[in-house]
């Protein structure tokens, strides 16, 4: 194949094999290449170092509580769905220093951290993930402060999302309108096809960076019948789908039901392990840490994600707001699906189902919703705040009068 | 979105100038910083993160004069490591300081009109940069009445300042404790009893609200029972924070973070979400 000249939006046609020199250009380009790979029975993203290194002929299976990786029939490279980890723990690291100090002879002196030069290219994120991705753009970018440690990870990013040939076990992505197909936000994205003994890749350009990487690879431009095999696999994806949620005016629906007793009965099982707010991918909760070395005169401030199923989460001096089980749980899922569309604009869920597949007890978001709505037509409403009328004043979470 | 270039999360060195026992658990500090200089200007209601060296950072309202910035002002009640921390600090020792944060008192708006400032126990930090604000520009106002109420004579902040407001023809000053022994000579009961006393024309009337939860909830009752607007009570609310910049989560309140949308809002955007536990 002799390079072709591509634009925005063009689909071309890679051979598989072409992804090792994509790899090799992309790692040339300075990028720290992180993809999909095994470790120790479970998918993990980490550096990938060659094409050896994707989970070639690997699948998954997953359900409620339930992640087992399966062989394959043939030789995929992106026959899996999402693994427990996201892309957040690269944009937005769990643990982060923030800043030294030193307590001197003429008082404390806080330094500056040092600059973060990691550049990093992302092989196959599907197509939910990209969405998080841009949720999490407009928590840490959109807001009245930004995060300058994300910003410079994220503007230097790389992307090469890959579209879902399969479904996931858990996941829910029609339903959120999230996948299985990328529609923007990324460099590059990708349909696997394996077929009559041909594997390749038919690739999208969503960029400039995308057209500059694309340009330096063998490709041609995608044929009618190969865009045609690209789109059946997407579609059989869609349709394969097991779990939906019906997000008709959930915002209004929980806002009214922040006393549904479901709450109760969801409360029982769940132990407030908080795996579903760090399997998240959007989830962006954190706290801070003060160290302080041994001889005193040094301290650090460190950042690290949080969960919002402690106790300690909203300890206020006297107790903690949300003393219960009920109220904790109660405070992520509405957070998610409801206040969330008030603070950001966008849904906080984008229908990974991992929250599902690494929820010890297997307690499906998609199932409590359900409840909830079949609750509330059954008469088991209660007393939220958008219980009477509209939720007077509500609607305006990001409102900043004044 | 504004655009910045310096990272939001790096507190400024200051440096105790002044530090003036309260109560027994409560100090005011004056703070400047260390490298010289002005400070910041701030609107009343506003708060800081104070971080104390190796031991943590904790939100604490500004309670100085916003028309003198220069002298940074906060009272602080010791109840947790980082507050108690705060509190034995003593002159010419640093902290750091990063700030201003939040959505203050609405007193710009507030010409022409009458305001009730009403505090509970500490509540009257947060209030207390309002009141300089409005006395200082006392012509453009219509009544203003401060309620006070502390647990006990001993929890009374700002005690030498409160009498000297009420020497002043011009500001009605009524102070409330909960219990008391033999020797007070003032009012005992709670904050939502004295607003009969106060004067002020409803439908022009503004209030100013900070304090306990429980004694927010019984004066907001009783303004809206007195015909006060549910727009026109603002209350200053509080919870956990970690960033101040409506990053971390820990201030959520239904829709809002409290750090960034608040902590100062009129009582209608929230009476909802206020009035529900736990949430």
């Amino acid at each position: 194949m002799r390079p072709a000249a591509s634009n925005l939006g063009d689909e071309v046609v890679l051979e598989a094999q072409a992804l090792q020199q994509l790899l090799e250009v992309l790692s040339g380009r300075g990028y720290q290449v992180v993809g999909p790979t095994l470790r120790q029975g479970s998918l993990v993203y980490d550096r990938l170092s060659s094409l050896d290194d994707l989970p070639r002929g690997w699948g998954d299976q997953q359900e409620g509580g339930f992640f087992r990786l399966r062989p394959l029939n043939e030789p995929a490279l992106f026959g899996y769905g999402v693994g427990q980890k996201s892309w957040k723990e690269f944009l937005y690291p769990p643990r982060r220093r923030l800043w030294p100090a030193r307590q001197e002879a003429h008082g404390l002196q806080i330094l500056p951290p040092g600059e973060d030069a990691v550049k990093f290219a992302f092989i196959g994120v599907h197509p939910c993930d990209l969405h998080a991705i841009a949720v999490q753009d407009k928590v840490f970018l959109e807001g009245p402060y930004l995060d300058l440690h994300y910003q410079a990870r994220r503007q230097s990013a790389f992307i090469l999302a890959v579209n879902c040939g399969h479904a996931c076990g858990t996941g829910f992505c029609v339903s959120m309108g999230t996948g299985p197909r990328a529609s923007s936000g990324f460099d590059l994205a990708l349909t696997e096809i394996l077929a009559e003994a041909r594997h390749y890749l038919v690739v999208t350009v969503g960029s400039e960076k995308g057209r500059q990487v694309i340009s330096q690879l063998p490709h041609r431009r995608a044929q009618a019948q190969e865009l045609e095999a690209a789109a059946k696999v997407v579609a059989q994806a869609a349709g394969q789908m097991g779990r939906s949620l019906d997000t008709t005016e959930i915002k209004a629906l929980l806002y009214r039901n922040y006393d549904n007793p479901r709450w109760d009965q969801v409360a029982a099982r769940c132990l407030t392990c908080g795996n579903c707010t760090l399997v998240c991918p959007t989830c962006f909760c954190h706290t801070v840490e003060d160290t302080s070395g041994l001889t005193g005169e040094q301290a650090e401030r460190w950042r690290r994600w949080d969960v919002c199923y402690t106790v300690d989460f909203s300890y206020l001096h006297g107790g903690s707001i949300r003393a219960t089980p009920r109220s904790r749980y109660r405070q992520w899922l509405t957070h998610k699906l409801a206040t969330w569309i008030d603070q950001f604009g966008v849904s906080g869920c984008v229908g990974c189902g991992r929250c599902i597949t690494w929820c010890p007890v297997a307690i499906d978001i998609t199932a409590e919703v359900r409840a909830i709505r079949e609750g509330e037509r059954s008469g088991a409403r209660g007393q939220g705040p958008g219980a009477r009328g509209q939720g007077a004043g509500i609607s305006k979470g990001t409102d900043k009068s004044n | 979105m504004c655009s910045q270039l310096t990272d939001p999360m790096l507190p400024t060195p200051y440096q105790v100038l002044k530090r003036v026992r309260e109560t027994k658990d409560t100090f005011t500090l004056t703070l400047a910083p260390v490298k010289g200089g002005q400070g910041f200007p701030f609107a009343p209601g506003q708060f800081n993160m104070l971080y104390i060296f190796g031991v943590g950072e904790v939100p604490i309202s500004i309670s100085g004069d916003p028309d003198r910035p220069e002298k940074l002002v906060h009272t602080v009640r010791a109840v947790g490591a980082v507050s108690r921390a705060i509190c034995g600090l003593k002159k010419g020792d640093t902290l750091g300081v990063r700030g201003p944060y939040g959505v203050p008192w609405p007193v710009k708006a507030a010409p022409g009109y009458d305001v009730l400032v009403i505090a509970g126990g500490l509540g009257l930090a947060p209030v207390r940069p309002a009141v300089y604000h409005l006395l200082a520009r006392r012509p453009e106002y219509g009544n203003l009445e401060l309620i006070y109420g502390a647990r006990t004579p001993e929890d009374l902040v700002y005690r030498r300042e409160l009498s000297l407001w009420r020497g002043r023809f011009d500001f009605r000053v009524h102070v409330t404790v909960d219990a008391a022994r033999n020797g007070w000579r003032g009012n005992v009961g709670v904050v939502p009893n004295l607003i009969a006393r106060a004067r002020f024309d409803p439908e022009q009337t503004m209030a100013l609200v900070c304090g306990p939860g429980v004694m927010m909830r019984f004066t907001v009752q009783e303004l809206v029972n007195r015909g006060l607007k549910m727009e026109n009570i603002y209350v200053s609310l509080e919870r956990n924070m970690k960033c101040g910049l409506g990053l971390c989560g820990h201030c959520q309140l239904g829709p809002f973070f409290v750090c960034k949308d608040g902590p100062v809002f009129p009582y209608d955007r929230v009476r909802d979400w206020f009035l529900m536990r736990e949430v």
